[in-house]
């Protein structure tokens, strides 16, 4: 077929279902109505980036007015206008703010900029398959959450503002049209935005799973799959299974909004208005629906870029990922645990202290899994041969942002101590480190690391550097403190902290705050301009950079449908076998075959580009060493 | 990790391959359809909570949905949805002749079948129709209804059987539990709609027999796909069935 650009080729290296209706390409069906895999990771990443700015912009221009409640900033008047009269942010545009904040990061960031992206990049990659199980549906999941974001921004130019709810909407206040401005044309079209965004995420979805099921090649069992794709498995089971319930209590709320039922609304007062004609409806049976979802969507966000980090960490500690099979088993832990503990986002709704005993019970077993990761992470960079890309950085990153926000989460988990920490700032800290920040380091590793695979190109390292460390710091001093204010009693939400006399001892660690929250936004321009003038003028990628063993590194440089020009790959071993003892390289691709070593260098396909990786040549009994630094530690030299 | 080629070709699961030797389309089927269960599971979720909630004043299902259409006034407790539901199994019994007959590359008979299904479909959402009438008649509205108890505080069951059913005028009953309405439409709706679409696919797929598509294709399996989903539908009616109208 045809050859139109640099980024991607047409050849005839497809094999079945989808190979039959092939046209030549145009401009319209390979950048815009593509249906390969590639290019569409690629819209769901650069969507999912732009979206990203426009969260992290919000939240700065909320952050400035924490610290400096009440003054004049141009910039707010600049971007908001009417909202932001004299340079003052309106106190219901504060809450506009936050919550079209966490949407966004929450669902057009971190679950369908990053699982969108790399589950589609990946998986047919990894598992060495042409494309997804259905391309067609592939493209409709994209373009619904298209869609479903556009919707989403859009409610910014309605004349009553964006949904104010907070990202939960909870009713009343989301299903009461004159509570607030933000419950007006705002809200319906956040519930628009998000049932396209439920549509977007079950195309993906039942895609992903059939993929992974029916499509790997030959020699690619189940247990030789590379955890991101067990990750992205798991992620798309949660995610199939918990969005349909949100869309389920969305109706319900929809109703309730436009067609004046009863499903959320009793007979309330409202001030000014009177009760309400509404009878025998109850608001919690939304935050019970809607945390049944919202729970296993803050794994379907995490789960990911823990995949990410495994197989990051792995190839740049040049050793087999510690505990593969026990990494499997925690992510299917995690994935089964996070739907069965919801109810402790709910302990003070007045729910059943037995009730929340159970619900607590099963949340701190969800500390078991989270740590057999953490710990597998740490016993492979152990005595690792270790390489710090940025990628690899960001990885680790992962790891520690993992166990602090982790760690909080035991706190939480606690019906009894809830009922303090219960929507503080203690809560913001928790899921911003675990959760948003953890998950955000995970896309970032991801990123650097196939980034020559997406675009054919080099980042640049050493923006990726300054990059890291001050995103790395600033997510620490930004979400650190806020586990102080929320132990103090400090609620989230609050647009002034001046207004209650009590809070204002706070008023010097929220400037700290929102300077590190700046310093942490413009960062993000080392990102950015990576990523965007890479594209173009970045050193050329080489085929396999990181000298991975797995399949998406034995694909041409340049993209072309259908991945491997000849027949697929056939895989031999497990994708985690670096330093393999014996071996002249340090690792070993997946689909090299094992009997005849001497066969290696001929059917080698992969270049070595940096001979310079360093294989130790000696081997270390590291249970000595382990020993030899605890007797230090305890003084017990023997020497 | 050195596994010997014998144990590659014995396992089903060692790639390059289908598990479950089933096709990718039938399997993203299956899952939609698990996902589709999570959804009608919500719905019937919260079905339960609010008519926990307000058992005390609950009406009785077979009191209310009592009508049948041509008969004249009589007492004919689920009568009329019983024979919606047996439309809608005896078009599941059509649609599995039709897969059958598409094992048997059997073109007539899967033209015909498709289109007994077709009629079934659209006989069930007739009756449905219907019901939705008589209930709106007899002063259903999706935000309230008048089910409720009489003025001198007996149920609408207990009104019933005091004044007889047609004795009995509006002006008794009160307001009933506005969700007892609310939630019959949403569900039922829901259920509709979902046959609804189940219609347009299964025209979609009989006008692709009758140009003969599946023959040229050698297989029927489009037939077996909006089967699958058929028989979703119909599942997922035997359990709104249930909770709407026996309990």
């Amino acid at each position: 077929m045809s050859t139109t650009s640099h980024l991607e080729t047409e050849t005839h290296g497809h094999d079945d279902h989808h190979g039959h209706e092939h046209h030549k390409e145009t401009f319209i069906s390979k950048y815009v109505f593509s249906m390969d895999h590639k290019m569409i990771s690629r819209q769901f990443l650069i969507t999912g980036i732009i979206m990203g700015c426009i969260g992290v912009f919000m939240s700065i221009l909320f952050r400035l007015q924490l610290a400096w409640p009440s003054e004049s900033f141009g910039i707010i008047e600049t971007f908001l206008g009417k909202w932001g009269k004299d340079g003052i942010l309106d106190p219901n545009f504060y809450l506009a703010l936050v919550t079209i904040h966490g949407t966004i990061m929450v669902f057009y960031v971190l679950t369908a900029g990053l699982s969108g992206t790399f589950s589609n990049l990946l998986i047919p990659l990894q598992i060495g398959a042409r494309d997804m199980a259905s391309p067609f549906m592939n493209m409709l999941s994209y373009w619904f959450f298209f869609l479903s974001s556009i919707v989403l921004i859009s409610s910014f130019f309605v004349e009553t503002g964006p949904a104010s709810a907070g990202w939960t909407v909870y009713p009343p206040l989301s299903a009461l049209e004159k509570a607030m401005p933000g419950s007006g044309l705002g809200m319906t079209l956040w519930l628009v935005a998000i049932i396209l965004f439920i549509v977007s995420s079950l195309l993906g979805g039942i895609n992903y799973i059939s993929t992974v099921l029916n499509m790997r090649t030959k020699g690619m069992s189940m247990d030789r799959m590379p955890l991101t794709i067990w990750s992205f498995f798991f992620t798309a089971v949660l995610g199939l299974l918990s969005f349909p319930v949100l869309l389920g209590a969305g109706l319900f709320l929809i109703f309730d909004r436009s067609f004046g039922t009863s499903f959320y609304l009793s007979d309330i007062y409202l001030n000014g208005i009177g009760a309400l004609d509404n009878v025998g409806g109850s608001p919690v049976l939304y935050q019970h629906l809607f945390w049944f979802l919202g729970h296993p969507e803050v794994y379907i966000i995490l789960m990911p870029a823990l995949g990410i980090t495994s197989e990051v960490i792995a190839n740049n500690a040049r050793k087999p990922i510690f505990g593969y099979t026990a990494m499997v088993i925690s992510l299917l832990g995690i994935s089964f645990l996070s739907f069965i503990v919801w109810g402790h986002h709910m302990f003070i709704t007045g729910m059943n202290p037995f009730l929340g005993t159970v619900f607590m019970f099963v949340t701190l077993i969800i500390a078991v899994p989270s740590a057999v990761k953490t710990f597998n992470y740490l016993a492979t960079l152990w005595k690792g041969n270790i390489r710090f890309t940025p990628a690899m950085l960001f990885a680790i990153g992962l790891v520690s942002l993992f166990i602090t926000g982790g760690l909080t989460g035991i706190y939480l988990g606690n019906a009894a101590l809830d009922i303090q920490l219960h929507d503080t700032y203690f809560v913001v800290a928790h899921f911003h480190l675990v959760m948003g920040s953890a998950s955000i380091f995970g896309m970032f590793a991801g990123i650097y690391h196939w980034y020559p695979k997406m675009f054919g190109k080099m980042m640049n390292n050493t923006l990726g550097y300054f990059h890291f460390w001050l995103t790395f710091i600033s997510a620490y001093v930004v979400f650190f403190p806020m586990h102080f204010m929320g132990l103090a009693g400090v609620p989230r939400r609050y647009y002034e902290f001046t207004l209650v006399p009590e809070f204002g001892i706070w008023m010097d660690v929220n400037v700290v705050i929102t300077i590190a929250a700046i310093v942490g936004g413009l960062a993000q321009v080392f990102f950015l301009y990576n990523f965007f003038v890479n594209i173009f003028k970045g050193e050329k990628a080489t085929q396999n950079p990181w000298q991975s063993n797995s399949l998406e590194w034995t694909t041409p440089v340049e993209h072309i449908h259908g991945n491997w020009p000849g027949p697929l790959p056939v895989v031999y071993r497990g994708p985690y076998e670096y330093s393999v003892p014996g071996r002249e390289l340090d690792y070993y691709p997946q689909n090299i075959p094992s009997d005849g070593e001497d066969d290696i260098h001929h059917t080698e396909t992969v270049k070595v580009d940096e001979p310079t990786i360093e294989t130790p040549t000696t081997e270390v009994d590291s249970s000595k060493v382990l020993f030899a630094s605890f007797a230090k530690l305890f003084g017990l030299n023997r020497a | 990790m050195a596994t010997t080629t014998v144990q590659e070709t014995e396992s089903i699961w060692k790639g390059g391959r289908s598990p479950f030797k089933v096709s990718y389309g039938k399997l993203m089927m299956w899952f939609f359809l698990l996902s589709d269960a999570f959804t009608f599971s919500s719905l019937l979720v919260f079905y339960g909570a609010a008519r926990y909630s307000l058992a005390d004043v609950w009406p009785l299902p077979d009191m209310v949905f009592n009508h049948f259409p041509l008969v004249g006034h009589y007492h004919l407790p689920l009568f009329f949805v019983s024979l919606m539901t047996f439309i809608l199994i005896f078009s599941s019994v059509t649609m599995v002749l039709a897969v059958e007959a598409g094992h048997r590359n059997s073109h007539k008979e899967v033209g015909k079948y498709m289109l007994w299904t077709i009629i079934g479909g659209l006989a069930f959402l007739g009756c449905q129709a219907w019901e939705w009438s008589v209930f709106i008649g007899d002063g259903a509205k999706l935000y309230s209804n008048n089910f409720g108890l009489t003025a001198d505080g007996k149920s609408y069951a207990e009104g019933l059987k005091v004044f007889g059913h047609y004795e009995w005028s509006e002006g008794l009953r009160t307001a009933g539990p506005a969700q007892f309405s609310s939630l019959f439409f949403l569900v039922t709706g829901f259920h509709g709609f979902h046959v609804f679409s189940g219609v347009v696919l299964n025209i979609i797929v009989y006008i692709n027999v009758l140009f003969g598509t599946y023959e040229r294709r050698g297989h029927y399996e489009m037939v077996e796909k909006v089967g699958l989903y058929w028989h979703f539908v119909d599942l997922v009616w035997v359990f709104v069935f249930t909770f709407f109208y026996l309990i």
